[in-house]
C-alpha cells in the first residue's frame, strides 16, 4: 500500500479497496517501526489522525470527498497546528502548541486531508542537511550515514522511506527542491504568493513559499490543487485565480521552448550530475520540446545576495522570540536585557545565532547601503534576467543541486560550503518564480534530481512536464531499500 | 570591514544575544567567512537600478480600519511562559 502514489491511493479509496483508517494505520505503523532509525518526524499524531480517518471514511461514505479526502500526509514542522506542537526545529518552540492553525493546514484539512505528524526540519529553516534540528539530524533514507539535504528535510525522507505518501514543506533558498533531488522525490516551490504564508513561521519573509512534496508530480498538483489560493490575511498573498493544475496535466507539450542556461552547467559542475540532467532534457526533446541555450548572468551573484537578504529579514522577524510572549525563557533572569538575552541564546542553535548576527550587522548603521540595499538592487538585476529568458522560452532547465546527499557533518564547520548546496535553487526565490524538482537518475545508488523553473503562475505548466516526463520514465518509482518488506 | 571580536559583541548586544567571550573569535571568523562570500556583491554594476523588495512590485493592500480579528487575549496570555491578570510577566523595569 505505501508503494503507491497519493493519486493512486485516493483511488483505491473511492473504489472501496481500503478505507482510510486502514490506510492511516498502516503508515502509522511503519512510522512506529522505521523512523526511530530515521528521525524524520519530531512529533506523531496517531490519535488526530486516526479521528480524521474515521470522519474521512463518513464522509467517503456519505459520498462527500473532498480533494485529500482520507489521504494521509504530513506537514512540516514549520506550519502551525492547533492543540499539536509547532517546534520550528528549535529549543526555542519545544513546548510551543499553537493558538491557531496555519492557512496551510486548514485547506488541507477541509478538503479531508489526515495530518500523520509534523516533519523534521532545520532550525527556523536554516540549513541544508537537517543537521541544525534541535531533535538531531534526519538521514537519507537511501544511506543513513548521508543527510537528506535540508530544510524539508524530513518530509523529503519521509517521503523517500514510504513513511507517509505525501507532505508539506517551505521553501526560502531551496528547502523544498534540494531535499526533493536528494531523496528521489518529487517537489514544488509555488510562485510567491500562490500559497498563504499565515500561520508558517517566518524565516525571510520576502522569499518564503510552501508548496507541496510527493512521489510525483500528479500527487503535487493534486495538493497544490488544496493548499493554493488568495488569503486576506497574508498581505503578500497574491489575489490570482488558482489554476486546474490537474487539468493542465493532460496538456500537449510538443510545442514547448526549453532554456538551458549555461550557467546550470558550468565547468566545475560534477560530470555525472550534468549527464542526468541533460539526459532528461533530451527524454522531452524527444517528446517534440524545442531546446534552446539561454544565459542569465547575474544569477551568479544569486548566493551572496541571498545570504544578505534571508538574515536580514531572519533578524527581523526572530526578534519577536524574546522570552516574553511565547517560546523558551531563561530560568531566574536578573533584569529584561538578562530575560532576553539568555532566553534567545539559549533558546537558539548555532546557525540560527550566525544568520541573526550577520543580519543585524547588515542592517545596521553605515552598512545599510553596501549590503541590504545592494543585495536587493542585485535582485532585481537577478529578476530580470529571468524575464529575458522567458521572453524566448516556456520553461528553464538544469540540475537541483551541485551535488548528491553529503556525508552527516562533512560540511558542518563550514556554513559557505553548505550554503553553495543551493547555488542552482537560490535564484528562484530572489526571482520568486515557481519551480519544481523531479528524480532524473542516480549516480553510485545516489538520487539525482533536475529542475524545471516556469514563469509567473504557470505551476500548471512545470508540472505537466514532469508529468510527461514521468509517464516516460520510471526514476520517480524507485525507493530505497528500507524497511524491508515492500 | 572585518569584523573583530568587538564588532561581535557589539552586534550581539544589538541582537539581544549572549555570546561566550571564549567563542567571539571563532564566531568572527565564520561571520568573516560569510562576509567574505557576500562581498562579490560589490562587483555588480548597480547604478540606476532600484532595489526591489517584492518579485512582482506588489504594494502591501489597504483595508478600511475596522476590527477584523476576534479578542485572543486568553489563548495568548496561555502559551505566555509567564502571565498573570491577562498581562505578561517580565522582571521589575522601574524601581
Amino acid at each position: 500500500m505505501h508503494d503507491k502514489t497519493l493519486t493512486e491511493l485516493k483511488a483505491g479509496l473511492t473504489a472501496g479497496d481500503f478505507s482510510s483508517r486502514e490506510l492511516t494505520e498502516h503508515f502509522l505503523a511503519r512510522i512506529q517501526q522505521y523512523d526511530g532509525e530515521l528521525n524524520s518526524f519530531i512529533t506523531v499524531t496517531a490519535d488526530q489522525a486516526l479521528a480524521q480517518a474515521d470522519a474521512a471514511d463518513q464522509a467517503i461514505a456519505a459520498g462527500n470527498q473532498g480533494l485529500l479526502t482520507g489521504l494521509p500526509i504530513a506537514h512540516k514542522d514549520i506550519f502551525c497546528t492547533e492543540g499539536v506542537r509547532t517546534s520550528c526545529g528549535s529549543k526555542m518552540l519545544d513546548t510551543f502548541i499553537a493558538p491557531y492553525p496555519a492557512t496551510v493546514v486548514e485547506k488541507m484539512a477541509a478538503e479531508g486531508a489526515v495530518m500523520l505528524g509534523k516533519t523534521n526540519m532545520d532550525e527556523f529553516a536554516m540549513g541544508s542537511s537537517n543537521e541544525t534540528s534541535y531533535y538531531g539530524p534526519e538521514k537519507n533514507p537511501g544511506d543513513l550515514e548521508r543527510v537528506p539535504g535540508g530544510t524539508s528535510g524530513g518530509a523529503a525522507a519521509c517521503l523517500g522511506a514510504r513513511l507517509a505518501p505525501g507532505a508539506t514543506g517551505t521553501d526560502t533558498g531551496g528547502s523544498i527542491r534540494q531535499p526533493a533531488a536528494l531523496n528521489n522525490i518529487t517537489g514544488l516551490k509555488p510562485t510567491y504568493g500562490r500559497v498563504s504564508r499565515w500561520g508558517m513561521i517566518a524565516f525571510a519573509s520576502s522569499l518564503d513559499q510552501a508548496g507541496p512534496m510527493g512521489q510525483s508530480a500528479e500527487d503535487c498538483a493534486l495538493m497544490l490543487q488544496a493548499m493554493a489560493g488568495h488569503d486576506h490575511r497574508d498581505s503578500t498573498s497574491l489575489n490570482e485565480t488558482v489554476g486546474d493544475y490537474l487539468g493542465a496535466l493532460k496538456e500537449d507539450i510538443s510545442s514547448l521552448t526549453i532554456g538551458i542556461p549555461e550557467e546550470f552547467f558550468p565547468d566545475t559542475l560534477d560530470g555525472a550530475i550534468a549527464d542526468n540532467s541533460r539526459d532528461a532534457i533530451r527524454e522531452l526533446e524527444k517528446r517534440g520540446a524545442k531546446v534552446v541555450s539561454v544565459s542569465l548572468p547575474s544569477i551568479k551573484l544569486s548566493v551572496p545576495a541571498y545570504y544578505v537578504i534571508a538574515p536580514a529579514e531572519a533578524s527581523s522577524n526572530l526578534s519577536r522570540f524574546d522570552g516574553v510572549r511565547f517560546g523558551h525563557r531563561c530560568g531566574d533572569p536578573q533584569d529584561l536585557e538578562d530575560l532576553y538575552k539568555r532566553s534567545r541564546s539559549e533558546g537558539f542553535g548555532d546557525e540560527v545565532k550566525r544568520r541573526i548576527l550577520v543580519g543585524t550587522y547588515a542592517l545596521s548603521a553605515g552598512y545599510y547601503d553596501a549590503y541590504y540595499r545592494r543585495a536587493q538592487q542585485v535582485r532585481r538585476l537577478i529578476r530580470d534576467d529571468f524575464a529575458r529568458a522567458f521572453e524566448k522560452v516556456d520553461v528553464l532547465m538544469g540540475p537541483t543541486a551541485p551535488e548528491t546527499a553529503f556525508k552527516l557533518g562533512a560540511k558542518k564547520d563550514d556554513p559557505v560550503s553548505m550554503y553553495m548546496a543551493d547555488v542552482f535553487t537560490i535564484g528562484v526565490n530572489l526571482a520568486g518564480l515557481p519551480a519544481l524538482s523531479m528524480p532524473t537518475g542516480f549516480i553510485n545508488g545516489l538520487p539525482t534530481g533536475t529542475q524545471i523553473i516556469g514563469n509567473y503562475f504557470r505551476e500548471g505548466q512545470i508540472l505537466n512536464v514532469a508529468h510527461k516526463y514521468q509517464q516516460a520514465t520510471d526514476w520517480h518509482k524507485q525507493a530505497p531499500v528500507f524497511g524491508g518488506d515492500q | 570591514m572585518a569584523i573583530d571580536s568587538k564588532v561581535v559583541a557589539q552586534v550581539a548586544h544589538l541582537a539581544r544575544l549572549k555570546v561566550d567571550e571564549a567563542d567571539t573569535t571563532a564566531l568572527s571568523n565564520r561571520l568573516n567567512d560569510i562576509l567574505a562570500m557576500v562581498d562579490q556583491l560589490q562587483q555588480a554594476d548597480v547604478a540606476d537600478v532600484p532595489p526591489m523588495a517584492h518579485p512582482l512590485d506588489v504594494t502591501q493592500p489597504l483595508r478600511d480600519d475596522q476590527i477584523s480579528e476576534p479578542n485572543v487575549r486568553d489563548k495568548a496570555m496561555d502559551i505566555a511562559p509567564a502571565a498573570e491578570d491577562g498581562c505578561f510577566l517580565v522582571p521589575r523595569v522601574i524601581e
